[in-house]
């Protein structure tokens, strides 16, 4: 590893100037901006059906989504293709690729993922409730200057500040 | 020209999706110790890397619209639901607090070799199912204060978009100077290197 070591992290800024251009441009071919839950929530719906199509298909919330088949039918599920593809790419060809549970040195394995299947769960259900996650609603919202999209930023930095002071012993 | 071309071309997401994926990693937002970082205020990347891609993304298409090639009006803005984008929002703070990701950079975190990425992925699983499992008990809360269709922060204060645009310029700059601050102080926002150690 000592002579092939991993390439630093972009400036934030010609990141961000980057992601601004692909946002930007998703508007322009599609209409709607970049997501991600998405393409969860089409899983979850597929994965009911197959196990208790009965309850699924009473589901009030499932309705819209029923009848659409394979989640590989909708276009999120392209762009998540994308996102895991241009993620393997980044990280390969700056080396920065490794196969590790990433945890704050002070937590066991098995606590970081009881943390992470907690942190999942929050997130799994309240990106539903939002309508939206951070970059489908927070990010893609806010280049269209939606005010829905700084009520959710708002609440979600706030939220994490407010946590972090409980939980920055698992990371530090 | 007149955009959104409204193709639903699967090459054109799967092209958009590609560099989606590609700017987080390369920002180091596939890394859950970077991405709660913000939080604790070490490293202000996520801030950085968002509001400058907002400011990007929306000065981009204001532009298109200016000069006439853009229908703004024909493209998807949400219409505010308050409470359950507040509660949601923070919900969403709060699981990134604990368990590292939100959807988006978990996908990042397991196609950059992150186990745990793929457990939040599970997890949220388990957490869609509880919302659609009590969807009919929380639709007071999911259609509560709902705002005007599709409003923009210029429509909620009735300012030239120009304006709005300039001052999240403006928010962003103080971000990065403050966020400079705070990394100087705690010895510099978080390395590759030292998440490969």
């Amino acid at each position: 590893m000592d002579d092939r070591q991993a390439q630093n992290f972009w400036p934030p800024l010609a990141a961000g100037i980057g992601l601004g251009l692909a946002l930007m441009a998703m508007f322009l071919f599609t209409g709607h901006g970049l997501g991600a839950n998405g393409f969860f929530t089409r899983t979850v719906v597929w994965l009911s059906d197959i196990a208790n199509p009965v309850w699924a298909e009473v589901n009030a919330y499932f309705k819209p989504y029923l009848g659409k088949g394979h989640p590989l039918n909708e276009w999120i599920s392209w762009e998540i293709i994308g996102v895991a593809l241009g993620a393997l790419v980044g990280s390969l060809t700056a080396r920065r690729f490794q196969w590790k549970i990433e945890r704050g040195p002070r937590t066991g394995v098995p606590a970081r993922l009881a943390l992470a299947l907690g942190g999942g769960v929050l997130t799994g259900f309240g990106a539903p409730l939002a309508r939206g996650c951070t970059s489908g609603l927070g990010l893609s919202g806010g280049a269209t200057l939606a005010v829905a999209a700084f009520v959710f930023l708002i609440a979600f930095f706030s939220a994490g500040l407010f946590l972090s002071a409980l939980t920055r012993r698992i990371w530090q | 020209m007149n955009f959104p071309l409204e193709s639903s071309g699967m090459l054109a997401v799967l092209v958009a999706g590609f560099f989606f994926g590609y700017f987080l990693e390369v920002s180091g937002l596939g890394s859950p110790r970077k991405l709660t970082a913000q939080f604790t205020l070490r490293d202000w990347s996520v801030f950085k890397v968002m509001f400058t891609a907002i400011v990007v993304a929306a000065a981009g298409l204001w532009l298109f619209d200016v000069i006439g090639w853009l229908r703004f009006d024909a493209l998807k803005i949400q219409t505010t639901f308050f409470w359950a984008m507040a509660i949601g929002g923070a919900l969403l703070g709060a699981g990134m607090a604990i368990g590292g990701y939100c959807p988006g950079t978990s996908v990042v975190g397991l196609f950059t070799g992150r186990v745990d990425a793929l457990v939040f992925m599970l997890g949220m699983l388990i957490g869609t199912t509880l919302f659609a499992a009590n969807f009919k008990a929380l639709q007071g809360i999911y259609m509560a204060a709902q705002g005007p269709k599709g409003q923009t922060l210029a429509a909620l204060t009735g300012l030239p978009t120009w304006l709005i645009l300039l001052s999240l310029a403006g928010l962003a700059f103080a971000g990065f100077r403050l966020g400079a601050w705070f990394e100087n102080r705690d010895g510099g926002a978080i390395s590759a290197g030292e998440l490969s150690e």
